[in-house]
């Protein structure tokens, strides 16, 4: 016990510690791959190629880096302030409703200056009021935010397939879909943006969300460490009792904290609906909500390190996709697998490197 | 020459510990006799809980042997330590309330799969323990419904019962009343006679005085002295320990009372459970006195500091604060009471007063971050809070004056003045305190009463609550006693001695 506490240089901490993680993880990974008869160097330079290798999938990577931004905004808020949302994937789901409606309501009527900010206000609307309902639960109610929020992902994905079925399906469509969105409702793709200031790059599912997601990690950056309302919540998250004897009202700092994570999370949908999809349509959050408490975790819980961690989740995501598809042997399923080894190594083996790096730094001081 | 013929149950020698690249024990030697009561004293962060950790197979020495019973040995855990015979009592209680003393005593010892037999031989062995220590507890009884008092012997009952014959007791008294304190010393001078070795660490020079045999004085991680007990004094081992000369009267300018700025009338609270924590509290606190609380901790007083600081509010009753009143009906956060100028240093200054993964300048700030200077136009003035704090460490000799440290990484008398710093900075009109100087050290403990007393002849109306009867009688004009949840006593700081004091404390309503 006393060993975990001695302290290591900070960039030890934040650096190092991170980077041995996730070499241990890649070194399983190595043998597992060894184990299936495939070379790992071999996987390992298509799974690097994959993620990095051209202007298309650095695309891919940043596409994917941008919703794991956002998740991983949303449980880092709400981690600060004492809260384990594991609802990301539900409150972006719902997000994407809120945005869908706006669109399908307006998107006839306004131009793309109007258009796409309500639809980001709708997005982020939405995934507040899911996200408030559990809030109010714990706040009021004493009912306990993991358990509430697990369950609101299966009500938001029950809602959802019902909604889609019943109601907003196309007509005569056979697909559980919107119609498409109006050319005002789409947020343009980075290629376009490129294009304008005369960058030339392939084309990928990338869009400018990634700049709304960056603006959102200097917003959280800000709130949480130079607001008032930030410090509240972090006092919360660390100190119950503090918070309270500092007369912070531990109720509506728990909706605060919930509502702005749930906002953070229905970034996804305005970046998978408005900036890809151009409909609704089902799953399209799938996974990125729990992937963002990795990355949240990875992340020590700073926009910059969510950055970092988001990066890496992208580019894991990516390259395995390409792996997948190179190396037969290597199936989806496998790809997750290594993903989850990095979850695992940075998660809750996260201090096993750490007596070799106390150690090191020990002998050198 | 004594010391070197007696027999040592223990023996330190040249123990050495560093956490990172702080030195806690340098070079220690210490020998403890054996069927002696042997004191070790020392500041906070002198290094003797570490010390003792390092006995008990907590932590590990850097350097250095052990001996038990003349024999080197190796300490790495706690079960080693109780191998050899050493067991400790901590200061906080390692029971669980909703089992039976029994049940309690064979924790961790349970003798099988089926806890009949084990439940069955710890009984015989209690009561041969009763007799041989007259340590006497009823088996049968819950832990819960247990005092104090009793519950501290069920903790010694089972060390005892793990067969120690070395045993280390770290600040015992602390939750105790006088006469609680008393009695166990008492216990602890048959434990001495029937051949037990006894280690007291504690800060309470008096315990220290009334039964060792010998104390050991650390300062900064080293033994500064060893004095046979019959050959010092409280003011000699006291200088010894901070290192330099201790004063312990505070010079007090005669009271001059002025109006009424807290007035409490029939306050009570009953929790969601029915149970009355406080009952038909009245008392007054004018502008320009303290009055002291004093009572066993775990009687109300917590409670009465939540009502009267906005964090709690009363469920009967009612209080004016500065002109304002307060009831069931009108409560009040702990932000406006802030703005009425009621002011409060909380009991738990790591669980309520601060955040220890927060830094010094943040800390500065707890309940005011969203005022004037810290805060314009929503955003927090990093700057100004940094300068802040800074002025607040001046002013209050905190130590290392340094805004960007963590809290954590200020000892807890540096911890407390920064917490008290911040509550008197803006001058309030009241101020709450609660256990003021609770595990500070002595040269903190002068200097935080020395403020206490500075701002109530400032003309601020000051209530402090400690269970240290020693620092209300030192500090208050007034004194008020409290035993469960009711004020059963008020004394005037002129006629209060510790005896009636501590009868009143154990619920005897003597005055």
């Amino acid at each position: 016990m006393s060993a975990l506490r001695r302290p290591l240089p900070g960039w030890v901490e934040i650096g190092l510690l991170p980077l041995a993680n996730i070499a241990l993880a890649f070194l399983v990974v190595g043998l597992i791959v060894e184990v299936i008869g495939v070379d790992p160097f071999h996987a390992l330079r298509l799974l690097v190629m994959g993620a990095v290798g051209s202007s298309e999938s650095i695309g891919y990577t940043l596409y994917y880096a941008t919703n794991f931004i956002f998740t991983g905004l949303a449980v880092a808020v709400a981690f600060h302030a004492g809260l384990f949302n594991i609802g990301g994937e539900g409150q972006a789901y719902i997000g994407g409703l809120g945005c869908g409606l706006a669109v399908l309501a307006l998107d006839r009527y306004l131009p793309g200056l109007l258009m796409i900010p309500l639809a980001i206000l709708a997005s982020a609307a939405f995934g507040a009021a899911w996200a408030a309902i559990p809030a109010w639960m714990q706040a009021w109610r004493g009912s306990h935010i993991v358990i509430t929020t697990i369950m609101f992902n299966f009500v938001a994905s029950a809602l959802m397939v019902y909604l889609m079925v019943n109601v907003l399906i196309a007509p005569g469509s056979m697909t559980p879909q919107s119609r498409g969105f109006g050319a005002s409702a789409a947020v343009p793709s980075m290629q376009a943006a490129l294009q304008w200031v005369g960058i030339a790059v392939g084309p990928s599912a990338l869009n400018l969300s990634l700049l709304l997601a960056l603006l959102c990690c200097v917003g959280v950056w800000i709130f949480l460490w130079h607001t008032p309302w930030g410090y509240g919540l972090r006092t919360m998250g660390h100190n119950p009792e503090a918070a309270l004897y500092a007369g912070t009202s531990l109720k509506r700092t728990t909706m605060l904290a919930m509502c702005l994570s749930g906002a953070l999370a229905g970034g996804v949908a305005v970046n998978e609906l408005l900036g890809v999809h151009h409909r609704l349509l089902l799953d399209f959050a799938a996974g990125y909500g729990f992937t963002g408490i990795a990355v949240a975790l990875m992340g020590r819980g700073h926009p910059l390190g969510i950055v970092l961690a988001a990066l890496l989740f992208g580019a894991l995501q990516q390259g395995g996709a390409e792996l997948a598809f190179e190396i037969p042997a290597i199936t989806r399923e496998m790809v997750v697998v290594i993903q989850g080894l990095v979850i695992l190594f940075s998660g809750a083996l996260v201090h096993l490197p750490r007596p070799w790096l106390q150690a090191l730094f020990a002998r050198r001081s | 020459m004594q010391e070197l013929t007696a027999d040592a149950a223990i023996e330190l020698r040249g123990i050495d510990k560093s956490f990172g690249s702080v030195r806690a024990v340098r070079g220690v030697s210490v020998r403890i006799e054996r069927g002696s009561i042997t004191g070790i004293v020392g500041e906070n962060g002198a290094g003797k809980s570490t010390l003792m950790s390092i006995l008990y197979g907590l932590y590990r020495a850097d350097a250095g042997a052990i001996l038990v019973d003349g024999r080197p040995v190796e300490m790495t855990r706690p079960r080693d330590a109780i191998g050899h015979g050493i067991g400790m009592v901590h200061q906080h209680f390692m029971l669980v309330d909703s089992f039976t003393v029994l049940e309690n005593l064979i924790l961790g010892a349970e003798g099988g799969p089926l806890l009949a037999g084990g439940l069955a031989a710890a009984r015989s062995e209690l009561a041969r323990l009763a007799r041989d220590y007259g340590l006497a507890v009823d088996p049968d009884a819950r832990v819960a419904d247990l005092s104090v008092g009793e519950q501290q012997r069920v903790e010694i009952l089972k060390v005892l019962l793990r067969g120690a014959r070395i045993l280390i007791l770290d600040e015992p008294s602390a939750v105790l009343t006088p006469q609680e304190t008393d009695r166990l010393l008492e216990i602890l001078r048959v434990l001495r006679d029937r051949g037990v070795t006894v280690v007291l660490i504690t800060h309470k020079l008096r315990e220290i005085l009334a039964v060792t045999e010998k104390v050991i004085v650390m300062r900064l991680g080293e033994v500064v002295a060893e004095r046979r007990t019959a050959e010092t004094t409280v003011e000699e081992l006291a200088e010894l320990m901070v290192g330099r000369k201790v004063r312990f009267d505070l010079d007090k300018a005669p009271i001059r009372e002025g109006e009424t700025l807290l007035a409490a009338r029939h306050l009570s609270l009953v929790d969601g459970r029915g149970v009355r924590l406080l009952d038909d509290i009245s008392l007054e606190v004018k502008a320009g006195e303290i009055v002291g609380i004093a009572g066993v901790s775990g009687n109300g007083q917590s409670e009465l500091l939540q009502v009267l600081s906005g964090i709690r509010r009363p469920t009967g009753g009612e209080f004016e604060a500065c002109g304002r009143r307060i009831d069931a009906a009108h409560p009040v956060d702990p932000a406006e009471m802030r703005d009425l100028g009621v002011a409060h240093v909380p009991e738990d200054r790591l669980r309520q007063g601060l955040v220890p993964a927060f830094l010094a300048s943040e800390t500065s700030i707890l309940g005011y971050q969203d005022r004037e200077p810290f805060c314009h136009n929503y955003l927090l003035d990093g700057p100004a809070v940094g300068k802040y704090c800074a002025d607040l460490m001046e002013r209050f000799d905190v130590r290392p004056r340094t805004p960007g440290l963590l809290s954590l990484n200020f000892s807890g008398g540096n911890q407390q003045k920064l917490i008290l710093a911040r509550e008197m900075a803006r001058n309030p009109k009241v101020l709450l305190v609660g256990q003021p100087t609770r595990g500070v050290d002595i040269g903190a403990i002068e200097f935080i009463r020395r403020e206490l007393v500075r701002s109530r002849d400032a003309g601020c109306a000051v209530l402090v609550v400690s269970v240290e009867l020693e620092e209300i009688l030192s500090l208050a004009d007034r004194i008020l006693v409290m035993f469960a949840g009711r004020i059963v006593g008020e004394v005037a700081a002129g006629q209060a001695d510790e005896r009636t004091l501590g009868l009143m404390m154990a619920g005897a309503r003597a005055a």
